[in-house]
């Protein structure tokens, strides 16, 4: 069963066919893109093990720190094969993300063994990198005894591979020559639009294109619509709050959170630009946002746009992209776009947070965990991932240029992956790396709050702010 | 084979060591709080944290004298006394009123006390929970009952202006039932003999609560107090649950402050800091609960 078409991927992966080709005969062959990534992991399985030692570490075992995603569904649907590929045995514990991080910091800081390797987002690692708690996997994506000649560094995506790597230095450039990799990049996220396209029709609304129309877009739709508020975006107490739409739209006007004056940090966000900015950002809210906007992280901001609560959202893709299937009242009737918010600039440049992977120091065996986090961070566990499962967005450019995989997208993601594709380029983490960055960040979100709910002007709340940063970094000693 | 056990068993522990290896469990469990207690002093005289190990060192009671000046802690102090004195406030206010309807022994009263411990079996994270779905705008039952009262933007735990109010309604719900039943038992343990003689002497309802419920009622209210009041002024997660501290810095009291410093920022040396201050303001105010509970039982003794 399947011979021929093992036949057409084995040519595909020997590289004596191309993509199209290879869509085109499996199409003739009647396969579906499910059972064709099927065939098409189990192949490149086959062809990982041709070419590299993976039982080296065959009777090991590892543990993994795992929070509560599709991510890790992914991987738990794929990992008999990685087990099947090295003989290694993989354990882990699932967390749900409220209690996640803790769960990690409490295991790292108290130095425990018992987890090997953990998925983190790249903010984390500001902190757990100069702490001594990961290492820099360059020592092992750089030798070739250890990484498979199929890994293919060079395939993660440029941006979010270097959001990954950071010298230490407090406002060192993130991927600078360097920087040390303190994560894999796992999946990430960009920040853009995704709407519903019936609101806004009803209302006569075409997409907005930058934040003025926007401001004016959210308030139309919000006045159309009975029940509806206009744009959902972050508002609870956390540094959450600050990084998806609200970073990518200040970014994109050119604003920075600090600047670097050969080594000294300063807070820059009471600028007249940054001050511009945030009027705007607050009158959004004010004015056509949720009412409950404080207490709403990602979780609220996504279900009320699936609920068909708010008529769009500046926040995660995959927010978008899981709101529009499921059993989400608006499933099938969103729709997606890129967002440039400075009317003035050429592209957008969303802020990203990156699903990651990290080894931790106090793993009993380094080397034998790498062997999974090369396979789970590999090429064709992200095809498989993409193709079969709910692993968007991929890092690799390999998956994002399958053609399965953006067939699929497109089917039923209509604009997502024109979106990708116009962002990906300036897609990248904007923020300053330091080791203050979560202090500095949710003081940030918590002004904001008191800005949105008027009890500080927005120039005067800026200022303050700004001092108190300052202040915070001149105690830290990086002022 | 008995003769030759019963010696065994004997020599297992030797009557010197008895008194010793029975006060272990305490002794074990004194070790287990000293000891971070300890560990907790040291490191709130440090500048500490975690993401910058080079940075690490003594800096001798600094982390407090910046307390002083910083506006943060001034509110986090003021906030989480408002917050420990009106949830104490409102909640023996109303187990006592409470605990006076269900005063007589009937089984009716009997049921309806037994149901209305209630709340006190939800965990106070998932009442949290349980109200922010009930104020949600969207859905919520209680935003649905303020609008048809005529509030129509009444936003609870999202607005400054009324977040304290939330919470502190949630904590009411979890923990007056607590109040009402250490009220309750103190009620119906009171002796007869004086409200059998104020009743035949005539005197009104109204003094009879003033003049002998309430003073004898004393020690069990300042005990229920005493046990909210520490509590409370420890509050972590209803209002974590419901507002994460926010909206702005309105519910920043002293552990979900202490939390994030610890666990988000991994500040050890201020997290330490505020959490010692809690432990103070916490010995001190049990200490005078104390110092009355012992002065009001000595009257009480004296009297009898």
């Amino acid at each position: 069963m399947y011979d021929k078409e093992k036949d057409a991927i084995g040519a595909f992966l020997r590289g004596e066919m191309d993509r199209r080709s290879l869509i085109r005969r499996l199409g003739a062959l009647s396969v579906t893109a499910g059972a064709a990534g099927t065939l098409y992991n189990m192949m490149a399985t086959n062809a990982q093990a041709a070419d590299f030692d993976w039982k080296k570490h065959s009777g090991k075992g590892i543990k993994l720190l795992l929070n509560k995603h599709p991510y890790t569904d992914a991987m738990i649907a794929n990992l008999d094969n990685f087990k099947q590929l090295t003989g290694m045995d993989v354990t882990y514990d699932i967390f749900p993300e409220d209690v996640y991080f803790d769960k990690v910091t409490a295991a790292l800081s108290s130095g425990s063994t018992e987890y090997d390797a953990f998925m983190t987002g790249a903010y984390m690692t500001w902190t757990y990198g100069p702490a001594g708690w990961i290492v820099d996997h360059n020592e092992w994506i750089n030798d070739p005894a250890k990484t498979n000649p199929n890994y293919n560094w060079d395939d993660m995506l440029p941006g979010v591979r270097k959001s990954c790597a950071w010298n230490g230095v407090p406002g060192g450039e993130l991927g600078s020559d360097d920087a040390k990799q303190w994560c894999i990049p796992w999946g990430y996220e960009q920040n853009n639009l995704t709407y519903n396209a019936a609101m806004l029709e009803k209302a006569g609304l075409d997409v907005p294109t930058n934040l003025d129309q926007m401001l004016e877009v959210a308030a139309a739709v919000q006045a159309a619509n009975d029940g509806v508020y206009g744009v959902g975006v972050r508002g609870s107490r956390s540094w959450a709050t600050i990084h998806p739409g609200f970073l990518s739209a200040y970014a994109n006007f050119g604003e920075a959170d600090l600047t670097n004056d050969g080594g000294s940090l300063s807070a820059a966000m009471n600028t007249a630009g940054s001050k511009e900015f945030h009027a705007k950002w607050v009158k959004m809210i004010q004015d056509s946002g949720a009412s409950d906007w404080s207490s709403h992280t990602w979780y609220q901001v996504g279900t009320d746009l699936g609920a068909g609560k708010s008529a769009m959202i500046f926040d995660a893709d995959i927010l978008g992209y899981f709101m529009n299937g499921g059993e989400n009242a608006m499933a099938g009737q969103l729709a997606y776009a890129p967002f440039a918010a400075n009317p003035e600039a050429s592209a957008p440049t969303p802020n990203i947070w990156i699903w990651s992977l990290a080894m931790s120091k106090f793993s009993k065996d380094l080397d034998a965990t790498w062997y999974f986090m090369q396979w789970a961070s590999g090429p064709e566990h992200g095809l498989f991932g993409a193709t079969q499962m709910d692993f968007v967005n991929p890092v690799r450019q390999s998956v994002w240029n399958s053609d399965i995989f953006r067939e699929r997208l497109n089917k039923s993601y209509p604009g997502y992956v024109e979106m990708h594709d116009v962002s990906a380029p300036g897609a990248s983490i904007k923020f300053t790396a330091q080791p203050l960055f979560f202090d500095l960040t949710t003081e940030w979100a918590a002004t904001l709050q008191q800005m949105v709910a008027n009890e500080v002007p927005v120039d005067e709340g800026l200022d303050q702010l700004a001092d108190s940063m300052n202040s915070q970094l001149a105690d830290a000693g990086l002022r | 084979m008995t003769d030759t056990a019963m010696p065994q068993r004997r020599e297992l522990i030797s009557p010197k060591m008895l008194p010793y290896v029975l006060s272990l469990p305490a002794l074990l469990v004194c070790i287990g709080i000293l000891i971070p207690f300890v560990t907790a002093i040291y490191y709130s005289l440090q500048k500490y944290r975690m993401s910058q190990p080079w940075n690490r060192g003594m800096n001798w009671g600094e982390n407090y004298l910046k307390f002083l000046s910083d506006p943060d802690f001034w509110n986090t102090l003021k906030v989480s006394l408002v917050y420990a004195g009106s949830t104490v406030v409102l909640e023996l206010l109303l187990g006592l009123a409470i605990a006076l309807l269900l005063r007589k022994r009937t089984p009716v009263n009997n049921f309806i006390s037994i149901m209305l411990l209630m709340p006190l079996m939800t965990a106070p994270a998932l009442a949290a929970l349980m109200f922010k779905l009930m104020t949600n705008p969207n859905f919520g039952i209680l935003s649905y009952f303020m609008q048809v009262l005529g509030f129509s933007d009444f936003r609870w735990g999202s607005s400054p202006d009324t977040a304290l109010f939330t919470v502190v309604l949630v904590d009411v719900w979890v923990y007056t039932p607590f109040m009402m039943i250490l009220l309750l038992a103190g009620l119906r343990s009171l002796p007869t003999q004086p409200f059998e003689a104020a009743a035949l002497d005539g005197v009104p309802r109204l003094e009879q609560f003033w003049r002998i419920t309430l003073p004898m009622l004393m020690p069990y209210i300042l005990t229920a107090a005493l046990f909210r009041l520490l509590d409370s002024i420890q509050q972590f997660d209803i209002i974590y649950a419901m507002t994460q501290g926010g909206p702005g810095d309105t519910l920043m009291v002293f552990q979900v402050e202490a939390y994030l410093n610890f666990f988000q920022s991994t500040n050890v040396g201020r997290s330490t800091a505020l959490l010692l201050i809690l432990w103070a303001i916490t010995y001190v105010l049990s200490n005078i609960f104390v110092k009355n509970w012992l002065r009001l039982r000595e009257r009480a003794r004296g009297g009898a």
